[in-house]
């Protein structure tokens, strides 16, 4: 038990995938001008995160891995190079399928969140996750636990960022560094406030 | 029609860079420059990946349904990413060991997508393929450029080879150590941006509010 809270701390703060691996930029720096369409985000992509991380660990242990076809007598047949194909497959199939889920029952959640729901199939964070978990190995267990976590750090991240962004809205920012360039500046700034959570291990 | 074609390969060098102009294709950006030879790796890989979905996609723009155009374009651009993956496994190992998952994130990086999507789509096999080369070039301008920048002062190397002796091994060059941690890139990549757009006026975005001076008649 204190090794799966171990792994969920270590998800949304030391290794938080937005500021310390670079994951899902894009839509980290392109909508987070305002805390409630960021909040959005950062929700659908905890959700999304959460089901495809476990789902694409059951695909790649029971289909997938050298061996993994065993169960049907074929021990010698190694499938991993289908990875990538595979994981980004499913993704597509799992946003599918979570938004036709929410416009069905929840279509309030889902009017909230509905324009964001296909931008998060090319999200890197989506994907990195899903390889993070084969390069680590992690068991389903562990990998229900890593999803939820990177998904939670990845939106508090974002909402951290937009708060900023805010804030700073009024600010007298030199010519060049409007827009793109202070965001980058601050996402540095917030990265750097992560990196002492580095000690927490 | 050369000056066409000239134009396809150039302009994404700095005037549309997908870096600091498109905000395309930052995560790889900033996670694989720690070092030089990383970098060049890297951006060798996404043009030639580049190039190719282009050629792709040109060549099958005229069959392709409406409708499930972005699937096929993943799904070309998913089957180069694996070959390049397993070219680096094969060739170099170490290199691609480095790289660990940002080599199959290419698939999502969005600077291939939106290339063709963008780009691909509309125009024939020879100008996309300049077209990706040129993206893919631009790409790996701010990429060396980063690359360079957190390996000579981090490390005091380039490509590997010491040139600077650090202060542990007798020599006068104190490493600076938090360039090779992930804070770094963000702000070395802010300074890029800001350098571009002081040459180049015209990509300054418009502030949303504008500070009126107030000035001594107004006051009075």
């Amino acid at each position: 038990m204190t090794g799966l809270f171990d792994l969920f701390m270590r998800s949304v703060f030391v290794e938080n995938l937005a500021l310390s691996f670079f994951l899902g930029m894009c839509t980290f720096l392109a909508v987070s001008k305002r805390v409630e369409t960021s909040f959005g985000v950062g929700i659908a992509m905890t959700a999304v995160q959460t089901v495809t991380v476990p789902v694409n660990n059951l695909i790649y242990v029971y289909l997938l891995a050298p061996g993994a076809l065993a169960w049907a007598g074929l021990e010698q047949i190694d499938l991993s190079f289908l990875s990538l194909i595979a994981f980004i497959g499913v993704i597509a199939a799992m946003v599918q399928v979570l938004e036709m889920t929410l416009e069905f029952h929840v279509p309030k959640l889902h009017r909230a969140m509905g324009i964001f729901l296909p931008l998060i199939t090319v999200n890197c964070a989506i994907l990195g996750g899903s390889l993070f978990m084969v390069e680590r190995s992690y068991t389903f267990i562990e990998s229900v636990v890593y999803g939820f976590g990177t998904g939670i750090g990845w939106a508090l991240a974002i909402v951290m960022l937009a708060a900023i962004r805010e804030r700073i809205k009024y600010a007298d920012i030199p010519e060049g560094l409007q827009g793109l360039g202070i965001t980058f500046v601050i996402a540095g700034l917030l990265s750097l406030g992560f990196m002492g959570f580095s000690g927490l291990g | 029609m050369t000056a066409k074609y000239w134009k396809a390969l150039s302009t994404p060098l700095v005037d549309e860079n997908p870096v600091t102009l498109q905000i395309l294709g930052i995560c790889s950006a900033l996670a694989v420059t720690t070092s030089l030879d990383t970098a060049l790796v890297m951006t060798v890989a996404v043009t030639c990946v580049l190039a190719l979905s282009g050629a792709s996609v040109s060549l099958l723009r005229k069959h392709l349904p409406h409708s499930i155009r972005i699937i096929v374009q993943i799904t070309i651009i998913a089957s180069l990413v694996i070959i390049v993956d397993l070219v680096l496994k094969a060739y170099m190992f170490e290199i691609g060991k480095r790289l660990s998952v940002f080599v199959g994130l290419i698939v999502t990086n969005c600077i291939v997508l939106g290339r063709a999507e963008g780009f691909a789509m509309r125009n024939g096999v020879f100008a996309s393929i300049l077209d990706g080369i040129g993206n893919g070039l631009g790409y790996g301008l701010i990429l060396m450029i980063v690359g360079a920048i957190r390996e000579f002062f981090g490390r005091g190397s380039l490509f590997g080879m010491q040139i600077l002796i650090p202060t542990s091994q007798g020599g006068g060059f104190e490493p600076l150590h938090l360039l090779l941690l992930p804070p770094s890139a963000f702000f070395i990549i802010a300074g890029i941006i800001w350098f571009i757009r002081r040459k180049r006026p015209q990509q300054v975005e418009k502030p949303a509010f504008r500070i009126r001076v107030e000035t001594e008649v107004e006051k009075t």
